[in-house]
């Protein structure tokens, strides 16, 4: 009995936890750029390093606040930089906007060329981050690392295997349940966002109706600012900030948003667990998992390891060629053409 | 001098050759107008022109009188014209309910007494009322379509083609609907393909070829201009 | 003479400029390597410009074929390490077999049952017995004399082979990605473009067996002399000592003897690297023959109908899909044949070194400012943004050292705008591709046949 509960807690420590926070983690940044391919119509491909850009503010922003010694106690001290940073990043993605993306607008062209600019945006994007913090790794969160360490629950529970909830897991389900509830609340519900739905149901109806397309984008952005330095910020507490890493997150971001059904933002959300689940599923390896399980005689000697980690993002991969295989559309059917 | 009228209109695309060639449209409330002729002949351009998405080289555009030439298609929709486009004219992933409050978007007053209207005018839009108007039949759609189109309190609508492309026996109901919009006291401006069942409405018809004035009068002296029925009405 | 002739004419003119600049100004082995790599760069742009500028296809996976096309070369050129090939060579056929036969049989239960459960059930039963035999040759492969090979080698065959073979494996890359997403969205083939070349890098990064990984592979073969072989032979000798006569008469006797060797190491290193010049301009010349032929062919004119206007291209009947995966396809060929002719003039595999900027983005940047749909402007593009990624680091550094001149040497603000300055080349790069994209989207040499 002992044996099949520490195998129950050897998955939820190794695969559940992380799978979820990394899963909010995605959706978050996956919710951003069906955003912007619902209502600018293009595949972000600054996605990455502008979330990279909004954590390198945040880490610059806590640095400054611990220099004066201003901290938070058990939580991060990002969390107090995290305000100015959702500014800093919106500033950022709004000049982006005025110099690049609006006159492809206005030119009303082809996306494939919008997404060939935003293309250039995140190799501008990327210097300025490698710029300002170089290629290395940084770890900025401080204050308590976890809630509940794996020893406080082997001696609360009794049990050989312990399940550790990071400060930075709680705190990344935690703001992304409570922004997940805003943005749909704000998308269902206000004027704002029910003209943000039609325009990106139905342009020119929308124009028709009177819905101004300028403050329809800027709504956009301001949501995406947020949602992209959130995403951002709650990666880095979780895993340290490394340009690349944020750099990479592109694929199984834009994988989140075609499983789910491009531009449908419940989607997004589903899409974002649908890829971390399966990455973390199929790169566990599950040898101490089968030591619980079964008897002497049967137990492996190998890994069991499905993939090794460093093709997690392979995962992200199959799932995206078998979805365009077999239902292009998504989950939530998005737009196809 | 009519509610709405487009007097002597000229009006290209780009620099090229001009689609409407001196052409003068009119509505009255309370009255159906409607603009027939072949293909090519200018109908949506001339609704496109009183709308305000294409600016014509010459003519005026009047409503009440009053000069709108050069006001945007917004501000002329603020002043009470509304418009439902031929084809993608919904939201169909919002429900009726949000296409109605959609339409009303520049209304900062209490809307809900329009609502009740359009609900009274078009019953099967309330029983809907949650529903995606994706889901909806035609049919249904179209009555969306005039909905939305009726949140804005206008008091004269501009319908492109509202039979294109349905079924022929949600045709009839669409007819209705509009003698229902007439009713009300709007003036409802259209083109329409179906010529023969739109001039049988039409309190006012505009035939045009070549961007010009062919023939005008009421929808009856139509019908029994044997020149008409031979170039329109297939005798 | 047209204004385009013109146009062509200065351009090139001004390219031969620069290059006799740097032979004079440095030296001519520094002149003949930045050609040398300017003409791969060229064949490269050119690969991405038959993709964007004929079909508007966006890839954004280059550096994935690229590195498929060097890989090809270790694997055709390199000697075979029979050690290896004894120790997990059966294996790792077998992991491939088994791999190959459950592709196969799921292809044929699909067709034959329709039955998703059986295809999925075959391919994860094809994996698992796959990752068995696999893991155990990969160990077995690696552990060989893991400082010096550690891998399987290859097949010791003449290295400009694999300039064909790296087409070919580029080519079923791009075959399989095209398959899978043309015809959806046009965004679709971007993404799924930057997925494989992801996984690519991935492969050749950690399949040690394969490529050593990290650990690179040096010393391939080369199609052209070594430097230390020419100075031995007779006609060589007698060539620079006829070359240099002027100078080496003016020496003393008791110089002569060692001044002729100098002379000879020098201009050994320059022969070389016009002999490979000589081979990359003829693969140049060669894909610019062929693309223009086909561009001019009923395919090639089928090809921009459907670019200008896709739907009345497929209204009219034309295959839309069926002719972007062509194009896709043999761009792709292409990248991967310049990728093979970099790692041959290199000498080495450098897995490590595969980065987007250089291998993709750096492409895009040319193919832009060339001209997109301009083979000419894709030579052009690649010759100048190679010179100018060449001088932007400098420029990079010399930026950061004067903007902070008013800081103390040891200012550890200074220190770390020095250490990160390289990335200045990355924000100019990318400035300049959405700088020429607004404001001379034709770039500099515009297409000539636009309009049909």
């Amino acid at each position: 009995m002992t044996d099949i509960l520490n195998a129950i807690v050897l998955l939820l420590n190794f695969v559940f936890l992380p799978g979820l926070s990394y899963g909010s983690q995605l959706a978050l940044g996956a919710l951003a750029v069906t955003l912007v391919y619902a209502i600018l119509r293009f595949a972000n491909f600054a996605q990455g390093d502008t979330m990279a850009l909004s954590t390198v503010m945040t880490i610059l922003l806590t640095w400054l606040l611990q220099h004066f010694g201003i901290t938070l106690g058990f939580m991060p001290t990002a969390l107090l930089a995290l305000p100015l940073a959702i500014i800093g990043c919106l500033i950022y993605i709004m000049l982006v906007d005025t110099f690049v993306y609006r006159y492809y607008r206005r030119q009303k062209s082809k996306p494939i060329t919008i997404v060939m600019a935003s293309v250039g945006v995140m190799f501008v994007t990327g210097g300025i981050v490698r710029f300002v913090l170089g290629p290395d790794h940084h770890i900025f969160a401080d204050g308590e690392r976890f809630i509940i360490t794996a020893r406080e629950f082997k001696a609360m529970t009794g049990l050989a295997e312990g399940l550790a909830i990071k400060t930075s897991q709680f705190l990344t389900i935690t703001i992304a349940i409570l922004l997940v509830g805003f943005v749909f609340y704000f998308l269902q519900r206000t004027k704002t966002g029910k003209a943000m739905r039609a325009y990106a149901d139905n342009e020119d109806l929308a124009l028709l109706s009177g819905i101004e397309p300028h403050n329809i984008v800027r709504v956009t952005w301001i949501l995406v600012a947020i949602l992209t330095t959130i995403a951002g910020v709650l990666y880095g507490l979780d895993k340290g900030f490394m340009a690349t890493s944020y750099h990479q997150l592109l694929l199984p971001t834009f994988a989140a948003v075609i499983v789910g059904g491009i531009g449908s933002p419940p989607g997004a959300i589903i899409g974002g667990f649908v890829i971390s689940f399966s990455e973390l599923i199929l790169t566990y390896a599950y040898k101490k998992f089968f030591i619980y399980l079964l008897p002497e005689i049967l137990q492996p000697d190998s890994l069991l390891q499905f993939l090794g980690t460093e093709y997690k993002f392979a995962v992200s991969f199959v799932i995206l060629v078998i979805v365009l295989l077999l239902r292009p559309t998504g989950i939530f059917k998005g737009k196809v053409i | 001098m009519a509610y709405l009228s487009g007097t002597n209109l000229v009006a290209a695309y780009d620099q090229s050759v001009p689609i409407l060639n001196n052409c003068t449209i009119e509505a009255e409330k309370g009255e159906v107008a409607v603009i027939v002729g072949p293909n090519g002949a200018g109908k949506s351009t001339a609704m496109k022109v009183l709308l305000g998405m294409l600016k014509p080289s010459a003519g005026s555009v009047t409503l009440e009188g009053k000069d709108i030439s050069r006001l945007s298609v917004q501000k002329r929709i603020r002043l009470g014209l509304a418009f439902v486009p031929q084809t993608d004219n919904v939201f169909p992933t919002m429900t009726v309910q949000e296409n109605l409050e959609m339409g009303a978007f520049l209304r900062t007053d209490d809307i809900s007494q329009t609502l009740a209207e359009v609900y009274d005018l078009f019953p099967i839009l309330n029983d809907r009322r949650n529903q995606l108007v994706g889901q909806l039949s035609g049919g249904q759609r179209q009555q969306a379509a005039f909905g939305r189109a009726m949140m804005t309190q206008p008091t004269i609508m501009l319908l492109d083609e509202p039979t294109a492309g349905v079924a022929p026996n949600v045709v009839d109901e669409i007819f209705d609907n509009i003698l229902n919009l007439k009713n009300s006291g709007r003036a409802v401006l259209m083109v329409e393909q179906n010529a023969r069942q739109a001039l049988e409405i039409a309190d006012k018809g505009f035939v045009l070829v070549s961007g010009r004035n062919e023939h005008t009068g009421t929808g009856k002296e139509l019908l029994a201009n044997p020149e008409v029925r031979r170039s329109f009405l297939g005798g | 003479m047209s204004r385009y002739t013109i146009r062509v004419g200065v351009t090139f003119g001004t390219m031969l400029l620069l290059l006799l600049t740097v032979g004079f100004g440095q030296s001519w082995s520094v002149c003949l390597s930045i050609l040398n790599l300017c003409l791969i760069s060229a064949i490269m742009a050119m690969g991405v410009n038959i993709q964007w500028g004929y079909a508007g296809l966006f890839n954004v996976g280059i550096m994935g074929f690229t590195a498929l096309g060097g890989l090809s070369v270790v694997l055709i050129s390199k000697d075979s390490v029979q050690e290896a090939v004894n120790a997990g060579g059966m294996k790792m056929l077998m992991a491939l077999i088994i791999f190959s036969l459950s592709i196969v049989l799921s292809h044929y239960f699909y067709k034959r049952f329709k039955s998703k459960w059986m295809v999925s059930a075959t391919l994860l039963a094809g994996y698992i017995i796959t990752r068995y035999f696999y893991l155990d040759a990969a160990q077995s492969i690696e552990a060989i004399n893991p400082a010096f090979s550690g891998y399987l080698g290859g097949l010791g065959l003449p290295v400009l082979l694999s300039w064909i073979t790296g087409g070919l494996f580029a080519a079923a890359a791009a075959w399989l990605i095209g398959k899978i997403s043309l015809g959806l969205r046009t965004d679709y083939l971007a993404i799924a473009t930057l997925g494989i070349s992801e996984i690519i890098i991935a492969i050749i990064k950690n399949e040690d067996w394969l490529s050593r990984g990290v650990k690179n592979i040096t010393a391939i073969p080369r199609p052209v002399p070594y430097e230390i072989d020419l100075q031995q032979v007779d006609w060589f000798k007698e060539m620079v000592a006829t070359v240099y006569a002027g100078r080496l008469d003016l020496l003393p006797v008791s110089e002569q003897a060692s001044a002729l060797t100098a002379y000879a190491s020098d201009a050994s290193i320059v022969l070389v690297k016009l002999c490979y010049s000589g081979l990359f301009i003829a693969v140049l010349l060669l894909i610019i023959f062929l693309a223009s032929l086909a561009l001019d062919s009923p395919w090639g004119r089928m090809i921009r109908a459907i670019r200008d206007n896709e739907i009345a291209a497929s209204a009219m009947g034309k295959n839309v899909t069926k002719r972007h995966l062509q194009i896709f396809v043999i761009g792709s060929a292409i990248a991967g044949v310049s990728g093979a002719m970099l790692v041959t003039y290199n000498g080495q595999f450098t897995p490590g070194s595969y980065i987007p900027l250089r291998y993709t983005f750096l492409i895009w940047v040319m193919v832009i400012v060339g001209g997109s749909g301009n083979n000419l402007g894709s030579v052009v593009g690649g010759f100048l943004i190679w010179f100018l990624w060449i001088e932007a680091e400098p420029f990079g550094f010399w930026l950061a050292d004067v903007s902070t001149s008013f800081l103390d040497k040891e200012n550890s603000i200074r220190q770390h705008l020095l250490n990160n300055a390289q990335y200045i080349r990355l924000i100019f790069m990318g400035a300049v591709l959405l700088v020429v994209m607004r404001f001379s989207p034709d770039g500099i040499l515009p297409e000539t046949n636009k309009k049909l």
